[in-house]
């Protein structure tokens, strides 16, 4: 087959798994996973076929792998639906391929496939364990299926559907569409355990942040296509006219030209979606649904796509920029907001004990660092980190749901009442759980840039050089703290998880995880490692050449200016060492000889460690600033002032007034007239029957007396009016 | 030659006693009787006219008198089911007065 058809191919499969679930193998649980899983299968091995053809073509950025069909039709023109494979896309469907995969093989193990229903399990609840006898007939408590396990499966092939639809799409438009479905599944899959509060509150708080940024990008959308008739990619950001003309058009806001402002709104859909500061606050709280929708959906691919849409549209970002020249608007404005949250969220990470949301800040913090090397140019590094993140992060999120799993385990073992995602209750795991303790081991290497072994080295290193080299002393010197603080937070949690003596009875009897769940750890730890030789810089001391940066020249042909190298520096490697050596150093330093579950940080660091842990309040903020007032609008205004006091006062006056038309008609027409009429006809009839009654004696003589006399009188009559004539 | 307006006072004199005793007598024979009266009233008329009808035209018709023959016989078969209602409602009731027959009383 063409590329072109395998290319429309990608998204079908998971889409129609997910009908098939949802409509037919619902009740089936075997049937629904292998559906599912079959799907993501097809869709990865096509992903991979169209990946090795892309690698393969020469000049692939100008001469992408594209094909479009007519829509929506628009009068003489028509929205089209197309496809599109460049070197981005390409990288992008690669990781998401592979990450979406294993995450649909790791859900089987974390659901407990296999395993018995339990007894007092609800639809809506994390299952609870069911009770068992076991082969000396002892009641044990083993871990249960998830009752809605087939519901878990459809959803998520339904977001594999919107990932890939997004990430092959040739337009913003499809792009939006597939945008919004995984906004959609997210909101559905946080809220998964709907029986729980806080996933309730959790999918409304995510879909509702999410949405703030979502309709800034759509009026960018808007804007875009009021002003040059198209959504495609090829056309408004392969074009130099069309961007030069946007660059030289001022639009009403600020002074911005319209590049600006439209780069700006569909960068605040990134901000939404990719939980950049302000609109973060959603993802922490994300982790409330199951952890392979953390991992998938939360830290690989949801949250990547804003980051993508970002370097897609990184021409439009930064037209009118050069290397070296003055940042233009977006670019600075993405570089302050990438490198303060790349910051701020690892400062926060330092202080939470629950291992998915140390996980959770670190994907905010990470994706910061995305936005941040955007801002300052380096566009290949980010998509770089894009790609050898999605691959460390899932991993490290599939081994915390590992880690649970075996603490759940440890649980049902000792009957003891801690929380199974608290590091402090943890410690000693690395010989309960070989396998993923060495696997969470390489993802943690990787997301604390430990040098030269591990991806994530090579893709943060790339991003603090690009800063340096692009002389944002600012950034450069912001994300190289943050990665700090990134080393740090590693090293704690892989100190308090896996180091050390058990700190809870749970702990001593965790166990490790089926295979499942760590044959996906093994393979992504693979990537979390070799996916980093991709792109070791040229002139990297020793190293640099041994393998050609084949990332930077793929990914970077995209652009259309040429890369100018120009200054040579050791500075940010020997700052990345530095701070990654030392961040984990200082971590272990700090951790390894815990004892009781207290983190030794409270007392040194005082009050900032309260308002790390809380967050700097910036929920309580906004709860304060946006929700309340929201609340108090909508209940004193709304509600009471406006619905009830207004609208409702106007509708009851014209009640009343009806009323008081209608009784003032009915007691002058009404009753007298025609009651009146009707009543007193009846009256006046039943009067004349009365007294006709009382003449009907039934005496015949009285009868013939009267019978006489009107005989009578009428031929008196007739006598003289007749007979007179 | 007796005049026609005597017999015609004499059966009007007749149908009154007659009326007045249909209006007035309690007992159903004799409302009964008193019926009669009234019929045979008619009758003298009936004849009467007849008579002078046929002393003026010169021919004697049969007609009158067969339609007075009529009457008789209507009046006996009248008489015979009124007397054969009125001993059925003695039967019934142990009466014979018609003030006291009132079930039709409204």
């Amino acid at each position: 087959m063409t590329s072109e058809t395998l290319v429309w191919l990608i998204p079908l499969p998971p889409l129609l798994a997910f009908f098939l679930i949802v409509v037919f193998t619902n009740r089936n649980k075997a049937l629904s996973h292998w559906l599912a899983l079959i799907a993501a299968g097809l869709s990865w091995a096509i992903s991979m076929v169209i990946f090795g053809r892309a690698v393969r073509t020469e000049g692939l950025a100008e001469h992408p792998i594209a094909q479009a069909i007519p829509w929506l039709p628009t009068g003489t023109t028509s929205l089209n639906i197309g496809i599109q494979i460049d070197p981005l896309s390409a990288v992008t469907l690669f990781f998401v391929a592979i990450t979406v995969l294993m995450i649909f093989i790791y859900s089987t193990g974390y659901h407990n496939y296999g395993q018995p229903a339990g007894q007092h399990d609800h639809k809506g609840l994390p299952p609870e364990g069911a009770e068992v006898e076991d082969a000396k007939g002892k009641l044990v408590k083993v871990p249960s299926i998830e009752p809605m396990y087939s519901r878990f499966f459809a959803l998520i092939s339904l977001f594999a559907f919107a990932m890939f639809l997004l990430v092959v799409t040739d337009n913003l438009l499809t792009l939006y569409v597939g945008w919004e479905i995984m906004g959609l599944c997210s909101y559905l899959l946080i809220g998964f355990w709907y029986a729980k509060e806080s996933a309730r509150k959790a999918m409304i708080k995510a879909f509702l942040t999410t949405r703030v940024g979502d309709v800034f990008m759509l009026l960018g959308l808007a804007a875009l296509y009021t002003l040059t008739g198209t959504l495609n990619y090829q056309e408004i950001l392969g074009n130099p006219d069309v961007l030069g003309q946007l660059a030289g058009a001022l639009s009403p806001v600020l002074g911005l030209s319209w590049a600006a402002l439209i780069g700006i709104l569909i960068f605040i859909g990134t901000v939404g979606k990719s939980a950049q500061f302000p609109l973060h606050i959603w993802l922490p709280d994300a982790m409330e649904g199951p952890t392979p929708v953390s991992a998938m959906i939360h830290a690989a691919t949801m949250v990547s796509a804003g980051v993508y849409l970002a370097i897609r549209f990184f021409p439009l970002l930064s037209v009118g920029w050069e290397p070296g020249a003055a940042l233009t608007t977006p670019m600075m404005v993405m570089g302050v907001i990438g490198s303060f949250t790349a910051l701020f969220a690892a400062t926060i990470a330092v202080a939470q004990n629950d291992v998915k949301r140390v996980l959770a800040f670190s994907t905010i913090s990470q994706l910061g660092y995305m936005i941040a090397a955007l801002g300052v140019g380096a566009y290949a590094a980010a998509a770089f980190h894009l790609v050898t993140h999605a691959f460390f992060k899932a991993l490290l999120f599939l081994g915390s749901g590992s880690i649970i799993h075996g603490m759940e385990h440890g649980i049902f073992h000792t009957h003891e009442h801690v929380d199974p995602q608290n590091m402090l209750n943890m410690g000693g795991l690395r010989k309960k759980m070989p396998i993923t303790f060495w696997t969470f081991l390489i993802g943690g290497l990787a997301l604390s840039g430990f040098p030269l072994i591990t991806a994530g080295f090579w893709s943060k290193d790339e991003i603090l050089s690009g800063a340096f080299k692009g002389g944002q002393m600012g950034v450069f010197i912001t994300l190289a703290l943050a990665a700090l603080l990134t080393a740090f937070y590693t090293a704690r949690q892989i100190t308090l998880t896996f180091l050390g003596k058990p700190r809870s009875k749970a702990a001593e009897h965790a166990h490790e995880s089926k295979w499942t769940m760590t044959a996906p750890l093994a393979i992504l730890s693979v990537f979390a490692i070799g996916a980093g030789w991709a792109g070791i810089p040229e002139d990297f001391p020793g190293l640099g050449g041994l393998l050609p940066n084949w990332f930077e020249e793929f990914v970077g042909s995209m652009l259309h200016f040429e890369h100018a190298e120009a200054v040579h520096s050791l500075v940010p490697l020997i700052t990345s060492l530095v701070v990654a050596l030392g961040g984990l150093a200082l971590g272990w330093v700090v951790y390894r000889g815990l004892q009781r579950p207290v983190d030794p940080l409270e007392k040194s660091l005082g009050g900032l460690h309260t308002v790390l842990k809380n967050k700097y309040y910036i929920d309580e903020f906004y709860q304060a600033a946006f929700i309340r007032p929201a609340n108090w609008v909508a209940n004193v205004f709304t509600y009471k002032i406006l619905d009830q006091t207004v609208i409702d006062g106007i509708l009851h006056g014209i009640a009343r007034f009806g009323v008081w038309l209608g009784k003032g008609l009915r007691n002058v027409i009404d009753l007298p007239v025609v009651n009146g009429a009707g009543d007193n006809a009846a009256r006046g009839t039943r009067g004349v029957g009365m007294y006709l009654r009382s003449q009907q004696s039934g005496r015949i003589q009285q009868y013939m007396v009267i019978a006489i006399s009107l005989l009578v009188l009428a031929g008196l009559v007739i006598y003289f009016t007749v007979g007179m004539s | 030659m007796i005049p026609l307006s005597w017999y015609l006072i004499a059966a009007a004199a007749l149908f009154c006693i007659g009326l007045f005793g249909v209006l007035s007598r309690k007992n159903a024979v004799s409302i009964l009787m008193s019926i009669e009266l009234m019929l045979n009233a008619v009758n003298i008329n009936l004849v009467a006219f007849w008579h002078y009808h046929s002393q003026i035209q010169g021919v004697s018709q049969v007609a009158p008198q067969v339609f007075v023959a009529m009457v008789f016989i209507i009046a006996a078969a009248e008489v015979a089911v009124g007397l054969a209602l009125i001993i059925s409602a003695y039967k019934r009731r142990e009466t014979s007065v018609v003030d006291e027959m009132t079930l039709l009383k409204g």
